[in-house]
């Protein structure tokens, strides 16, 4: 690691509307060092790094590329200095091959490709750094940690000195992120200098050199990994010292509310996903799901919810029998689901907010007579839930469209918690919002779980799941591997039954 | 100079009445430029159209003979569309419900009384015209297949239809070298205005139908479930609301509007049925008015008599300047691409920067 | 009998060059994402131009070219308003195809219908080919367009599926952000295939007033533009697959009169043409939802960098 400065982004400021997501932010890059940019949900890092490489332009600051002044206006500029990025959702092409995909950011190849010669490169470069992947393969065959390489690939195809990494193991088994950070020490060897944008602190101190503490647009500081440790990291991180249990809870004993037997249910391709699942939900309890997205949580979810048709088993609540049920009974016997997909599920955003809170209501009293819907009661409920739950908006008519991702869920909340429900599932219910509002969506789930409701809580979040559940079940291709208690709970524990070993038990 | 859109936050209705009148005047001057080109002067024109049409009692009656077919239709695309079916189809529609009327008229129960045939024509020329709508409904709902093509393929299944029953088996006279069925008879005339051609049953149930659509819609639990279905049908499935029920409902309604304007056509104006005199693209020019009415059926009512307006213009141009009736299509087709075009200044504040 | 059904295969070989490049064109179009319901308003300004030029200069060459000119200025509308407008694109085309319409037809109808076009296309035969048992005289006896349509199938073939323009087009159908992110001007590549598309449509209609009739009537083109819009999906957008979609619904349309005889209304036999477009649409739209084909994900949908 030598004292040569790959990137030095100077004073870096960018407001969106509402947000300051970077304010006079000082960053820099060595040659052969992994660089950590860490920070939680909404700290900038991404904003940071979408600028370095030409996706947004600064509304003030510099950039300075190996000595020099640059201006990025677009990442066609980025590639053109050595800058390469993998971001956390993938921009590949589904349909077409590695080999197509790859093709696609060259600029040096003429127009008419001769594929062979590039396939032959993408097979070089995959052996040398033993990132195998096939480049005949169409992407939408292959998984996501294949995928991933294939991002890495691309890079290396380029040449790329610069390379940045967005949150990369969000979507890796433990075993493919340990595969993951020795190609990158490789890299880093070679001289390539890499930022490596994460929320996980084990992580920083594993691949770390150096790391950047983001805390909502600001640097905390810029530490020597060598010389920090976690509850340091941390601190920078949140701004305060961290309680290992945030959350007060009360304990209950509530009867059971949910019971699944043997429950088995297909995908949207026909597959079975979720292959004799039994188990049970207290009222007066968060139970969690832990796992890798993909591994049939979501249609676990979905078929409780009424959502999805279950091909065996059954679903009881509070002794009722709701398997296969129609969804509209399902609501009406309390069970509220919180999707996954806010924007496309959660809400219509056409419509405005009342229009919203009524969206699983609305068939019945008091919120319509017979044929037609009481507006009376509605705007005055709509009215109160916003003030209740502190929705920031203007009015009941404003256009859910206009309201901000945190706003947004706490509508949903709101609407699914106020009509006292036994049961809520929630997926995934902090994803892409801020700390405060995250903050507040657990608050509120512990408060429901506190009123003796009972939750199942399905999140790609570890944190999340081993802070707010009482109890923990892994699920891995379908089946549960593991049950935990959150005190139980290591990595490598957890780690092994999210790819499928068994526990002891 | 750069040009810079910023999402708007917020859409008031002044604006919304604003633009769109912005844009029908921008289209207007647009094709008094077309007029002044092909050597018509513009202003002379518009004054001959828009007196022709509202100046005297004769022009206004005409008008609103031309609204009906076009409010009947835009009522009912208005929901289709809302619940995102593009029904491209209410021409075929009208013609089937044309079809059908005649059938009763002539050949079913010719020697009935108004007071039976009448009713049957209209609840028969709806229900075929909903029929019509079903079968790409259908398709849609249970197999996919994209409305838009479907509906529109319809319409020239139902054109050959029609040619192929007035020189066929109920050909009647011959009439200036085109091909008609006989006169319907004298008791399936519907009634008009003395002294004009408004044939007031249909324009009854037309505005009764908008009124009813636009409560309906706006407050019933059914309308709200048509806007949730047009907004997202995933948030629609997860609100418990059967995408079938409402998709075939809309367009039930929609293609029964429509064979109902088919039917006034027949027993309203010609009384009898011919494949080129019956529809001159009312069922297009429906979709431009429920356009320009934002989807909102009263807001289209307003928006069809305004078409009517244009569409008797046309008609006087055609006598006046010797302009073919297809002039129609043009005005047509270039109000709606200004229409579409200013819903940019809606939706986006323009920023120039230099 | 042979002759009957020569002469047939023929004329529906005919009928499909105008379908086929049509086809052709929105296939392009759609793969980048865009989708344009004004073809039959293109095609007819196509045919009109096709033939008011002819008849102007007295050369059929100079015809056709201005006719494409027309259809790509055309595309360039549509493409202007769903891209930079970010209207809604089926709107949009709906209002092109009437604008088209009513222009051809206005300008049609008052200088061009009932008047007889002298200018023709050579047949060209090719030589030793053409002489094949069956096969010859139908695949290698035709009009230079005709060739030039099933040159153009393979060509775009070629371009689409294995050089690296075509697979920008299809990544900036598939993935628009992804497309950009790369460095890809999303915005160009759209405006182009609807260029494109817009150009082959108003050659298609050219072929109609020119070599298909020839002669100028308003409606003649009968809503050919509308199946091509089927055809692309029926072919999957590939174009290979739209030469046969194109031949087949070619053959319909030359059935139409040649069944009069057996005393079957030509009326009827008018509506096979569109209904074999629903089921075709209906059986295609089935396939696809099996496999991973080559629906364009972006399909009608504008795209908007840093919009969330």
């Amino acid at each position: 690691m030598g004292n040569n400065v790959l990137v030095r982004m100077h004073n870096i400021t960018k407001k969106f509307p509402g947000v300051l997501a970077n304010d006079r932010v000082n960053f820099e890059l060595k040659a052969g060092e992994i660089h950590a940019l860490v920070g939680e949900n909404g700290a900038g890092k991404t904003t940071l790094m979408n600028i370095l490489y030409g996706i947004y332009q600064p509304d003030d600051g510099e950039i300075y590329i190996r000595g020099r002044r640059a201006v990025i206006k677009s990442p066609k500029e980025a590639i053109k200095l050595g800058i390469g990025m993998v971001h956390q959702h993938f921009t590949l092409i589904s349909t077409l091959t590695v080999a197509e995909n790859i093709i696609l950011g060259e600029t040096s190849t003429r127009l008419i490709a001769p594929i062979r010669d590039v396939e032959n490169r993408i097979r070089r470069i995959s052996e040398s750094y033993g990132l195998k992947v096939n480049p005949k393969a169409r992407i939408w065959e292959l998984s996501v940690g294949e995928r991933q390489k294939v991002e890495i690939i691309k890079t290396l195809y380029r040449e790329a000195e610069i390379l940045i990494l967005d949150e990369p193991t969000s979507v890796l088994t433990p075993i493919e992120t340990v595969e993951l950070f020795r190609v990158l020490r490789r890299m880093a060897g070679e001289g390539r200098g890499i930022v490596f944008i994460t929320h996980k602190l084990d992580e920083v101190l594993a691949i770390g050199n150096r790391a950047t503490i983001l805390r909502r647009g600001r640097v905390v500081g810029t530490v020597d990994v060598g010389k920090t440790c976690r509850e340091e990291l941390a601190e920078m991180m949140i701004g305060r010292k961290v309680i290992a249990n945030k959350y007060s809870k009360k304990s209950i004993v509530g009867s059971t509310i949910l019971k699944i037997e043997d429950l088995c249910v297909n995908d949207d391709k026909g597959l079975e996903a979720v292959k004799n699942i039994s188990l049970q939900i207290s009222g007066g309890e968060i139970l969690g799901i832990a796992g890798i997205a993909g591994n049939g949580q979501r249609e676990l979810a979905e078929a409780i919810a009424g959502l999805r048709r279950v091909k065996h088993g059954r679903i009881v609540l509070d002794g009722e029998e709701i398997t296969n049920v129609d969804v509209k009974k399902v609501i009406e016997k309390g069970v509220a689901y919180i999707p996954e997909d806010r924007i496309s599920m959660g809400i219509v955003s056409d419509l405005n907010i009342a229009e919203n809170i009524i969206l699983r209501k609305y068939r019945y009293k008091p919120y319509s007579n017979n044929l037609f819907l009481n507006f009376k009661f509605i705007n005055s409920f709509s009215a109160e839930l916003i003030d209740k739950f502190n929705i920031i908006a203007s009015s009941i008519n404003t256009p859910v469209k206009l309201l901000s991702g945190g706003n947004i869920q706490k509508l949903i909340l709101a609407r699914e918690l106020s009509g006292n429900p036994k049961l809520i599932i929630a997926v995934n219910p902090t994803a892409g919002l801020d700390i405060v509002a995250t903050d507040y969506v657990r608050r509120k789930l512990i408060e429901m779980r506190n009123n003796g409701k009972a939750i199942l809580l399905v999140s790609e979040d570890l944190e999340e799941i081993v802070s707010l559940s009482d109890r923990i079940v892994v699920m891995y291709g379908g089946r549960i591997t593991g049950i935990l208690k959150p005190e139980d709970v290591s990595v490598e524990k957890i780690g092994l039954l999210m790819t499928g070993g068994r526990s002891e038990n | 100079m750069r040009i810079k859109l910023e999402k708007r936050e917020n859409i008031t209705r002044t604006l919304s009445i604003t633009v769109t009148l912005f844009s029908v005047l921008a289209a207007m001057t647009f094709i008094g430029l077309i007029f002044q080109v092909i050597g018509i002067n513009p202003v002379l024109a518009y004054i001959m159209i828009f007196y022709g049409s509202l100046g005297d009692i004769y022009g206004l009656s005409e008008t609103i003979v031309k609204t009906i077919p076009i409010l009947l239709c835009s009522t009912g695309l208005a929901v289709a569309f809302r619940a995102a079916m593009f029904n491209i189809g209410a021409e075929g529609q009208l013609l089937m419900g044309a079809i059908a009327s005649t059938y009763i008229a002539l050949y079913v129960i010719p020697n009935s009384q108004s007071i039976i045939i009448i009713p049957l024509m209209f609840i028969m020329g709806f229900t075929a015209g909903a029929l019509w709508a079903l079968i790409p409904a259908i398709l849609k709902t249970k197999l996919s297949v994209n409305e838009v093509i479907t509906t529109l393929m319809m319409n020239y299944i139902a054109e050959q239809l029609t040619m192929y029953l007035t020189t066929g088996p109920w050909r009647g006279v011959e009439l200036w070298g085109f091909p008609y069925t006989e006169n319907i008879p004298a008791q399936a005339y519907l009634p008009c205005i003395s002294g004009t051609r408004i044939h007031y049953p249909t324009l009854i149930i037309g505005l009764c139908a908008a009124a009813l659509i636009y409560v309906f819609t706006s407050r019933s639990k059914i309308g709200y479930e048509i806007r949730v279905v047009g907004g997202s049908r995933e948030a629609a499935r997860y609100a418990g609301i059967s995408y079938v029920r409402v998709a075939l409902i809309t367009m039930t309604i929609s293609g029964g509007l429509a064979g109902v304007a088919g039917v006034g056509e027949v027993a309203g104006i010609h009384h009898r049925l011919s494949p080129f005199k019956i529809s001159s693209g009312y069922g297009y020019t429906a979709i431009i008015a429920a356009w320009l009415g934002k989807l909102n059926p009263i807001v289209a009512l307003v928006a069809s008599f305004f078409i009517g307006t244009l569409l008797v213009g046309g008609d006087i141009l055609q006598v006046k300047l010797n302009l073919p009736y297809a002039t129609v299509n043009i005005f047509n087709g270039v109000i709606l691409l200004f229409i579409i075009g200013g819903e940019l200044l809606l939706r986006y504040r323009v920023k120039v920067i230099m | 009998m042979i002759g009957d059904v020569e002469s047939l295969l023929n004329a529906a070989l005919r009928v499909s060059t105008p379908l086929l490049f049509a086809t052709l064109g929105e296939i392009y179009t759609e793969k980048s994402g865009v989708i344009n319901l004004g073809l039959e308003g293109i095609m007819a300004m196509g045919a009109l131009t096709a033939f008011s030029i002819t008849l102007l200069t007295g050369n059929i060459i100079f015809g056709v070219i201005a006719a494409t000119i027309i259809g790509g200025i055309m595309g360039f509308i549509h493409a202007f308003m769903s891209i930079a407008l970010r209207a809604n694109q089926i709107v949009s085309g709906l209002a092109i195809t009437m604008l088209g319409l009513g222009i051809s037809e206005l300008i049609g109808r008052i200088h061009y219908t009932g008047v007889p076009l002298p200018q023709r296309l050579p047949i060209i035969p090719i030589p030793y080919l053409s002489n094949i048992l069956i096969f010859g005289p139908l695949l290698f006896n035709h009009d230079p367009l005709t060739y030039l349509s099933l040159i153009l199938a393979f060509a775009m073939w070629f371009i689409l599926f294995k050089t690296k323009a075509g697979i920008i087009i299809r990544a900036v159908g598939e993935n628009p952000f992804a497309a950009d992110t790369i460095g890809i001007n999303v915005y160009i590549v759209r405006y182009l295939c609807t260029v494109i598309g817009g150009m082959l449509t108003g050659l298609g209609g050219a072929y109609l007033s020119v070599v298909y009739r020839p002669a100028f009537q308003p409606g003649m083109t009968a809503g050919l533009g509308w199946i091509a819009v089927a055809l692309t999906i029926f072919a999957l957008w590939s174009p290979l697959r739209a030469i046969f979609g194109a031949a087949l619904f070619g053959g319909l349309r030359a059935l139409e009169f040649r069944l009069q005889p057996l005393g079957i209304p030509p009326n009827i036999v008018a509506t096979l043409p569109y209904l074999f477009t629903i089921i075709v649409l209906t059986i295609g739209t089935r396939g696809i939802v099996r496999r991973i084909v080559e629906a364009p994900s972006s399909l009608g949908v504008p795209y908007v960098r840093g919009e969330k």
